[in-house]
């Protein structure tokens, strides 16, 4: 019979990293060329957004006497065109971006904060409690959101602080939901079946084995949500329930160019493509980062 | 003349991180009635041999070689010619039955689909022969349990009914990858036991691929042992399980525990099996073989007939002109 | 003779039920209960592995967690070293944890796929002995590393890099580096290939020998748990068949079960493989929701005998060590 040794590899001092899960889920990110773009677009869009007002000729409240609602061209600076009192679209576009893209993110991240809390407790406790905490959502869901932010705006006055409360405190349902099914189907995983066993305390599972493997489907819906809450603002705007002049944003400019679409179509297009541009490359790079995040691929 | 002519199938996969050579150069052949087995553990290919030949593979398979049946290359051969083939005269039953039968449709519906597909039976003659066909493979009141969804029968009635299935058109082969892994021991004997029977009835060839020699012994004339993507030993069941000639055989059944003896330690194999999407150059075996020279890291030792019994294929360097190997004692 | 020595372990009559959802619409109804687990018993002592064998369905699983406490038991009584362990609190069991561990059937799936191998190995020292300073914990998370044939170079990897085999050693440096006295092993190697296999169950067993464990080695392989158990257990629709001492069960086996399960195992061997099918009726395993009234086994058995369906056999105690639950020995 052949003998076979049982071989012990010798230990060595020094232990490279391993290929974290993240780094393999950049790896894979990286290789989707359509997220890769549009993760680009989005940061070029970001910094236009932030740095570009202060670099133009014109600010967005400045009236231009001499050049209203004028078509784009190189004329006077106003490479985009100006509205009826003679702003500089430009500018405005891009203010009007800062407005939208920091309801945005800042209407988002109250959704994931409330969101994830809610989700995870609710998974995490299961029974009656889990009922009642579901139930609750479903109630909200059931509520005319509409109706709600209009009765907000009314009572308290439009105010850009208010609008996030209103946003995040409707988008964080989806977010509930989809953290507390992914906790659900997380429980019952031998992971933490394993911890369990260990003894480990219940606040260590969640913050160590629950939380970390929930972080994946949380990026992947929160910017799904960030183009969501961005809509809704250019919706309450739209309504003229948004921001205050001469503060704008894209929900605002899109329903002035609407009513001046035959005569200065320039001021309807312009942040419209801003807009859907934004809106599409949140939503790919929100595709990407699903494929990366892919559990079935480990 | 061998119903199926395998000769140096080789299959591979173009995946994102590299080519990835599943199956390296495999050659057999089977005969009417004969039952064919191939052992090997997870990564030797075992499966996707007989899965390129089915014309199963993953939309990135690609094969090489040829397989000839009825005087048609199977590997070469036009889609809908092989769909004339496959269910007819080549079937194939799987691991997990669940997932093998459709759920939203009765048994009859998928039954009766085969036969209207390949005899253009009418849907009354089709549900004759498959009440028949229940009833070869012991399951009672087959005439009710048609009209059943697959849900509703145990994890060894769905088996049993693969295996209907898969016999209704009378196949000259059926392959049967796993078919017994998923059950439970004492509805594994049952199965093995049927496979056995229809055998003899219908006179079908089987080729059954396990990673359990325990049931490749139960049932098979000849065995192939594959690792690594290549056959290590080619022999009939007796000679392989009692003269193993290959030194990954040896060890395979040195570790195995076995009911019948009372070994006090198994022997093990140190190591892991080698990842095909690197295989290594020269013998896959050779990382864990104790007898490995260089010659055998750097070249493939190829398939030959042994010096003791010429029956006997083994892909090996070592040379023993004697069984068993001087120097080595006998398996107990 | 194991009379004089004191169980580490001793199991009474345990029973773990599920009630489940109500299939009719009335909604006052009894509510259909799943017997997982109805009445088992056996003692365990130090340094000895009991096996416990049964096919799919028979409870095995459950009654691993339920000696864990990952489940609740619904009846009977469990006692580690003189203690009762129903009326232990959640700090008992803190402690407990300590001295109880498992190792799990699906090595990659046991393991946190964010946590790398040193954090993974750490975890109970972390949970149980968080006073030990990291530099110590590290010694000790590579010399588990050492122990159980991994490399120290590998400390900062993910489970995913790993194989099975290697996953279930990490599986059982984890389990082990808190020393317990007990090791639950549910399947473990099931889901590992044949020539890693016989790695795996050395190391648990010159493991054993070292530090003195008593193993439970749960598993549908008969012939592995031939080879690694010093008694076994034969369970059967969550209930005991047979409980033997090992040469006495696969020498003899009393239980009708245990003769069908025997001869079913596919020996790998074409000479004596040929053997006739079990003895067994060609009838379905009966669902766990509604298992045969008295002896569960009657309706695959192929000697039931009418008196088989009216009482529940006692667990009878044969010579010396067997115990058999059949109304015709």
């Amino acid at each position: 019979m052949c003998r076979f040794a049982d071989s012990h590899p010798t230990p060595s001092p020094d232990a490279p990293p391993g290929r974290s899960p993240w780094a393999n889920a950049r790896r894979r990110y990286r290789q989707n060329r359509a997220a890769q773009l549009s993760l680009l677009l989005l940061l070029l869009l970001g910094l236009a957004v932030i740095v570009g007002p202060w670099l133009l000729p014109h600010r967005y409240d400045d009236t231009d006497w001499s050049a209203l609602s004028q078509a784009p061209g190189w004329q006077g600076g106003h490479w985009f065109g100006t509205d009826d009192l003679g702003r500089d679209l430009l500018a405005r576009t891009l203010i009007g971006g800062r407005i939208s893209m920091l309801v945005g993110v800042l209407g988002t991240l109250i959704a994931v904060v409330i969101g994830v809390a809610w989700g995870a407790i609710s998974g995490f406790a299961g029974g009656k409690v889990d009922a009642l905490m579901m139930r609750l959502v479903d109630v909200m869901y059931a509520l005319p959101f509409m109706l709600f932010a209009i009765l907000l705006m009314t009572f308290f006055g439009r105010s850009l602080l208010l609008m996030f409360v209103a946003l995040g405190a409707i988008s964080w349902l989806d977010m509930a939901r989809i953290v507390r099914g992914q906790t659900l189907s997380l429980k019952s995983r031998e992971f933490v079946e394993a911890a369990r066993a260990l003894g480990v305390t219940r606040r260590a599972l969640i913050m160590r084995h629950i939380v970390p493997n929930l972080l994946g489907v949380v990026a992947v819906y929160a910017t799904v949500t960030i183009p969501n809450v961005i809509l809704t603002e250019s919706v309450l705007s739209f309504l003229g329930l948004g921001v205050q002049e001469p503060l704008t944003s894209w929900g605002v400019l899109v329903q002035e160019g609407q009513q001046n679409m035959s005569s200065a179509p320039w001021r309807l297009l312009i942040p419209a493509v801003f807009l859907s541009l934004t809106l599409y490359c949140a939503n790919f790079v929100g595709d990407g980062l699903r494929d990366a995040l892919d559990p079935k691929d480990r | 003349m061998p119903l199926l002519q395998v000769e140096e199938l080789g299959v591979r996969f173009a995946t994102p991180d590299g080519m990835v050579h599943a199956v390296n150069g495999v050659s057999f052949s089977l005969e009417a009635g004969q039952t064919l087995g191939i052992v090997g553990e997870s990564g030797s290919g075992k499966s996707q041999t007989m899965l390129a030949l089915m014309g199963l593979l993953a939309h990135n398979g690609q094969t090489s070689g040829q397989a000839w049946f009825q005087g048609q290359d199977l590997l070469r051969l036009h889609p809908r010619a092989l769909n004339r083939l496959r269910g007819n005269r080549l079937a194939m039953i799987f691991q997990d039955p669940m997932t093998a039968l459709n759920p939203y449709l009765t048994i009859e519906r998928q039954m009766s689909e085969v036969l209207q597909h390949h005899q253009h039976m009418t849907r009354r003659g089709a549900r004759l022969r498959a009440i028949e066909l229940l009833h070869a493979v012991r399951i009672a009141d087959g005439a009710a349990r048609l009209d059943m969804y697959p849900h509703q029968f145990s994890g060894g009635m769905r088996q049993r009914v693969m295996i209907a299935m898969a016999l209704l058109c009378r196949p000259q082969v059926l392959i049967a990858d796993e078919p017994s892994t998923a059950l439970d021991v004492t509805v594994q004997a049952q199965i093995l036991s049927l496979l056995r029977e229809l055998q003899r009835d219908f006179g079908t060839a089987i080729v059954l691929i396990s990673h359990d020699l325990g049931v490749v012994a139960g049932l098979c004339d000849q065995v192939i042992v594959m690792y690594g993507g290549r056959v290590m030993e080619q022999a009939t069941a007796e000679s392989l399980f009692y003269r193993p000639s290959h030194p990954y055989t040896m060890g395979l059944l040195a570790a195995l525990p076995r009911l019948d003896s009372d070994a006090a330690t198994l022997v093990s194999i140190p190591g892991e099996p080698p990842d095909p999407a690197h295989p290594p150059r020269g013998c896959p075996f050779a990382a864990r073989c104790n007898q490995a020279d260089e010659q055998c890291q750097t070249l493939a030792p190829p398939l030959a007939p042994a010096p003791h019994d010429p029956a006997v294929l083994r892909a090996c360097h070592r040379a023993w002109e004697t069984w068993p190997p001087a120097g080595e004692r006998q398996h107990a | 003779m194991h009379e004089a020595r004191t169980p580490l372990l001793s199991v009474r009559d345990l029973k773990v039920h599920f009630s489940l959802a109500r299939q009719q619409l009335w909604p006052w109804g009894p509510r259909p209960v799943l017997r997982a687990v109805d009445g088992v018993s056996f003692d365990l002592y130090p340094g000895e592995t009991l096996g416990i064998v049964g096919e799919s369905g028979c409870g095995k699983s459950t009654l691993a967690r339920a000696l864990l406490n990952l489940l609740p038991p619904s009846g009977g009584e469990r006692v580690w070293r003189g203690q009762d362990l129903a009326q232990a609190d959640a700090r008992d069991w803190r402690r407990l944890r300590c001295s109880m561990q498992m190792i799990f059937q699906d090595p990659l799936a046991s393991l946190n796929p964010r946590m790398t191998v040193a954090q993974i190995i750490a975890e109970p020292l972390h949970t149980h002995r968080p006073e030990l300073s990291s530099q110590e914990t590290q010694a000790r998370v590579r010399a588990m590393m050492q122990r159980v044939g991994l490399s120290a170079r590998q400390i900062n990897r993910y489970p995913f890099e790993f194989s099975g085999g290697q996953c279930q050693r990490i599986g059982i440096a984890r389990a082990l580096i808190l020393q317990p006295q007990l090791l639950i092993c549910d399947e473990p190697v099931s889901a590992l290939d044949v020539s890693i296999r016989a790695q795996i169950i050395n190391l648990l067993q010159s493991l054993q020998r070292e530090m003195g464990l008593a193993l439970i080695f749960i598993a549908h392989d008969l012939a592995l748990v031939k080879h690694i158990a010093d008694r076994i257990l034969v369970m059967y629709l969550g209930r005991e068949m047979e409980m033997a001492p090992k040469h006495a069960l696969y020498a003899a086996p009393a239980h009708p079960y245990t003769q069908a399960l025997l001869a079913a195992v596919p020996l790998p061997d074409p000479r004596q493989a040929l053997r006739p099918p079990p003895p067994l009726t060609n009838a379905e395993l009966p669902s766990p929701l509604q298992p045969p009234s008295g002896c569960v086994f009657r309706t695959r058995c192929p000697r039931a005998e009418s008196r088989c369906a009216e009482q529940l056999p006692p667990s009878r105690a044969l010579d010396g060590e067997r115990r058999c639950s059949c109304l015709l020995l």
